[in-house]
């Protein structure tokens, strides 16, 4: 590579020096691109942390909220309702966006494969507060009450659109001759599928499924009228649940200066949470890949 | 054992083009079979009907007589079980990127059940050896991904898959295109050692090399079987004038 330069600067030393502007350029160019991607990122956490870190302490971690006025309290309820509703969304809106991403990518080059598409990227537009109107109609009314799988189920729709689209686009990657190997070997169709296709796209596939996950994460339309909130733990189901983008909501209009502050602590450690989990999957993934591979 | 192939009135689409036009023509068990011919004359779509992959193709079809041993390749079987019986190494290396080399070799067997894990490291450690390719990759084995190889060590890891499953026919897409001498030279003994075993149809640019590991040659032009014979004879005395032409160098 070196010798190949210096080749080129003796026979035209001119052309090298333009080449090497124009490198420079470019690469501050894409360097300052870096710059501003990451600058509201690390604008918005900064902020965060400087409005919130200081109100975070144990009893904001392991406590329920006091009632409007008292000082104190915490919003480890909402943290675990948070969590329990991202769960549940996960647990329906991950095989669902899977099963439909892998039907769409290995079977779908028909009617019904394009009206599915057209149905997710339409899905994929509708404002989150219809989300949970729908979740609302759905489940609220037919329970006859709020409850975490109401906003679980509203997070797995807002889910689905993504993963589907995002799993179609990462299996139609894996070239097709990698398809033609297992079939050569007697590998029947759906087990290719399985085994194969849909192993070899893993980490595209949980790239997917993480940004769904991250997106919807900090939803506070859709829980509104689904989980709903509230005020002291609920690990069950079918109950109204606190999370902390409610929280942070309520807490954020509140007329109270502490509930400000720990509107800002919630907003810190929800967007922690998401680092967190997002890190986590990403990790385990990791773990189980080879050297080389992708 | 191998058995043999027997081919009939083959023929096969793309779509509306025709590319083989009424192909009959006999692989001994046993011996290995070369298909030479200029490029696009229709050899990878030839063999890949021999197992069907063709119809794997959208819009592609085939139809006339496989007879497999006693099994009819496109009548009263399946797909799969035509597979299982005749391996194939694609004419580009295809490992699975995000697999061992050794799950890449035992994928064959364990995709289709085979739970016997001390009898899967050694059938591994067989068909790579037999490959030429166990010394080069025996240490990482299980850390390194079939990606990470070389093109040739690619194709190498490939025959290596094919013959774990223990096909009774061995299709050869151009095994060697891929390949240093060297390496060239380790495929074409093996060639020689799989004989006893497997009946061979192998494809190839290199007609010293058909003339090497090959009893019976088969020249293809524009999707038609022009001439098959004997290695030998196809080389010295070709009795059409295309082949001649062909194997002399006037054209393709
Ligand atoms: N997937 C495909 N779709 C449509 N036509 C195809 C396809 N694959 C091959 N063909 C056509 O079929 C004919 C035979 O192709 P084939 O791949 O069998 O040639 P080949 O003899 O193997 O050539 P080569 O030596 O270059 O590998 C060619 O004319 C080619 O254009
Ligand atoms: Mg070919």
């Amino acid at each position: 590579m070196a010798n190949h330069h210096e080749n080129q600067s003796m026979i035209a030393p001119s052309i090298s020096l333009r080449r090497r502007g124009m490198d420079f350029l470019v690469t501050c160019a894409a360097g300052g691109a870096v710059v501003l991607v990451l600058l509201p990122l690390g604008a918005v956490f900064g902020y965060l942390v400087y409005k919130g870190v200081g109100s975070i302490n144990l009893a904001f971690l392991t406590e329920t909220p006091k009632p409007p006025g008292e000082t104190g309290g915490g919003m480890a309820n909402a943290i675990a309702g948070s969590s329990l509703i991202l769960l549940l969304g996960s647990l329906v809106g991950v095989p669902v966006g899977i099963g439909a991403g892998v039907y769409l990518a290995e079977y779908g080059r028909n009617r019904l494969g394009n009206l599915i598409r057209f149905t997710a990227d339409v899905l994929n537009g509708v404002p989150s507060i219809i989300v949970g109107i729908v979740a609302y109609g759905l489940v609220v009314l037919t329970q006859g009450h709020f409850s975490a799988l109401a906003g679980g189920v509203a997070l797995a729709i807002m889910m689905i659109p993504t993963i589907t689209r995002t799993t179609e686009e990462m299996l139609l990657l894996v070239p097709n001759s990698v398809r033609e190997a297992a079939y050569g070997l007697g590998v029947p169709r759906w087990r290719t599928t399985l085994s194969i296709t849909l192993r070899t796209a893993t980490s595209g596939v949980i790239t997917g499924v993480m940004l769904a996950f991250a997106r919807v994460a900090g939803e506070t339309a859709p829980l509104l009228f689904t989980a709903f909130g509230n005020q002291f733990w609920n690990w069950k189901v079918n109950q109204p649940t606190a999370a902390l983008p409610l929280q942070i909501f309520t807490y954020a209009i509140s007329p109270y200066d502490d509930w400000h502050k720990q509107a800002w602590a919630g907003a810190l450690i929800l967007i922690i949470l998401i680092v967190f989990s997002v890190s986590a999957v990403r990790f385990v993934a990791s773990r189980g890949m080879l050297k080389g591979a992708n | 054992m191998g058995v043999g192939v027997k081919v009939e009135k083959l023929n096969a689409w793309y779509g509306k083009s025709q590319a083989l036009y009424d192909i009959t023509m006999q692989a001994q068990a046993n011996h290995a079979t070369a298909l030479i011919g200029p490029s696009g004359c229709g050899k990878s779509t030839f063999v890949r009907c021999l197992n069907r992959m063709h119809e794997t193709v959208p819009d592609a079809r085939a139809d006339g007589k496989v007879l497999v041993g006693d099994l009819s390749v496109y009548n009263g079987t399946t797909a799969v079980q035509i597979r299982r019986r005749i391996g194939m190494v694609f004419q580009k290396p295809n490992p699975f990127p995000t697999m061992s080399i050794y799950d890449n070799v035992a994928a064959g067997l364990k995709l289709n059940g085979f739970r016997d894990h001390h009898r899967l490291d050694e059938i591994v450690e067989r068909s790579l050896k037999h490959a030429a390719l166990w010394d080069e990759v025996k240490d990482t084995v299980r850390k390194k991904s079939g990606a990470s190889l070389s093109g040739g060590q690619q194709q190498r890891l490939c025959i290596a898959r094919a013959l774990a499953v223990e096909p009774e026919v061995l299709l050869m897409d151009e095994p060697c295109s891929a390949l240093d001498p060297i390496s060239t030279g380790k495929i074409e003994e093996l060639i020689f050692q799989l004989k006893e075993k497997y009946t061979i149809v192998i494809v190839t640019h290199n007609m010293q090399q058909a003339s090497r590991v090959a009893e019976f040659t088969g020249f293809f032009l524009l999707g038609r079987l022009i001439e098959f014979d004997k290695t030998e004879k196809i080389f010295t005395t070709p009795s059409d004038k295309r082949t001649e032409d062909y194997i002399t160098g006037r054209f393709g």
